[in-house]
């Protein structure tokens, strides 16, 4: 993890989804508002974080042989949390997301961070490392479900902002692209961004694998 | 057990409601293990076995522990324990009875218990209330359907390579597009029905 040169440049090159393309189920499903995109991020960040204090601290008594099986089952734990904590504080947007949310417990990008970090450092950079990883997540989710309600439902924030929570009209709704909608606008809208990543970063190297 | 029933349960699963294309469950093997045919066939060969045997044992706990002493709130936790033992267990048993089979899926197998759609379909075997035969065939179509999702996905992008386009789509970005191409097409099974 690196964080040096411009603060922009490295969110999104080293951005887990859009240069290891991680955690991709959850990305292309839930992100057709703002509102779910954003919970979705902020639930896996928080999972991340957490879990990835606890396989640090557990990381010398976790035998070698069945440490995915450990850091399934803690990681499970904390998703568990996560989604029983989101329906019942915000049961509009738990049920949006809806299988994804308890989901999360398999989500790669939170298993790929304890196997390749946690497991391997201490607890304040691991800590660091789920903040920083999750919160990178979470503003790729956000960049791409913007993407995808402003095209397909000419919103900001349905569910929300705005009147009756109707969200922020942006697009008279004549002229919305309803296909981003539906999975395959999630697709596209990931595509798109990757590349419009590599086109404003070119020396990005974290980008150009895959 | 009624035969229109399977019939139907395999249909959905392998075309209708495939778990990658229609359902979006295990993308992430789907875009991260599909750069050659072989190795895509091998992840859905692997992938299928287990999303068998996690219907078969899921559905046993579910419905002999998890219910019978109310502890649904515990699904997901047990579940995720499940799956990754069971992974674990195969891989051991490869390794000591089939060792050609081993190399050939070895790499794989630590992978699957981050694939949602080994979870996904034991959540979605509990929330239809299937009989055990119909979630272990469920298991079994859903991870066929896999298969089938990461071999037409694989012949593409062997083919990808050499397309002329732009630098900055190179890769990643046009596989993802064309994925998304093979999602709209999916869509045109809905609506298929055995009756």
């Amino acid at each position: 993890m690196s964080i040096k040169g411009r603060p922009a440049e490295s969110l999104l090159a080293n951005n887990p989804l859009l240069g290891q393309v991680l955690g991709l189920c959850a990305a292309v499903t839930v992100t057709t508002s703002v509102v779910s995109g954003l919970s979705m991020g902020l639930a896996v960040a928080v999972t991340l974080t957490l879990s990835n204090i606890v396989v640090s601290a557990l990381r010398n008594f976790i035998p070698h042989q069945v440490r995915i099986v450990v850091f399934a089952v803690i990681i499970a734990g904390f998703a568990t949390a996560a989604d029983m904590l989101l329906r019942a504080f915000w049961p509009g947007a738990a049920g949006a997301l809806g299988m994804f949310l308890p989901l999360t417990a398999v989500n790669c990008l939170v298993l790929g961070r304890a196997e390749a970090f946690a497991s391997r450092n201490g607890v304040a950079a691991s800590a660091l490392d789920g903040i920083v990883q999750g919160g990178c997540y979470a503003l790729a989710l956000l960049l791409m479900s913007l993407f995808r309600e402003v095209l397909g439902a000419g919103t900001i924030g349905a569910g929300l902002l705005g009147k009756a929570g109707e969200g922020i009209r942006v697009l008279p709704a004549e002229f919305t692209v309803g296909a981003m909608l539906l999975p395959v606008g999630g697709f596209l809208a990931l595509a798109v961004l990757i590349a419009a990543a590599r086109w404003i970063f070119p020396g990005a190297a974290g980008l150009k694998e895959g | 057990m009624d035969i229109f029933k399977i019939l139907s349960i395999a249909l959905g699963a392998v075309l209708t409601n495939n778990f990658v294309f229609v359902q979006l469950l295990g993308v992430c093997p789907f875009v991260g293990v599909s750069r050659k045919v072989e190795t895509a066939a091998g992840m859905g060969a692997s992938v299928t076995l287990v999303m068998g045997a996690a219907s078969a044992v899921t559905w046993l706990v579910n419905e002999y522990v998890l219910v019978k002493y109310d502890l649904l709130y515990m699904r997901t936790v047990v579940f995720v324990l499940i799956i990754a033992f069971l992974v674990q267990l195969l891989e051991m048993l490869l390794q000591k009875w089939m060792p050609g089979l081993y190399t050939m899926l070895g790499i794989y197998l630590p992978l699957i218990t981050a694939n949602c759609a080994v979870l996904g379909v034991t959540f979605l075997n509990v929330e239809r209330s299937y009989s055990l035969m119909e979630s272990v065939f469920h298991g079994v179509t859903g991870g066929l359907g896999f298969l089938l999702a990461m071999v037409l996905f694989a012949a593409i992008r062997e083919r990808l390579v050499f397309s002329d386009c732009p630098e900055n789509w190179k890769g990643l970005p046009l596989a993802l597009v064309s994925a998304g191409l093979m999602v709209l097409a999916f869509m045109g099974f809905s609506g298929l029905r055995i009756w």
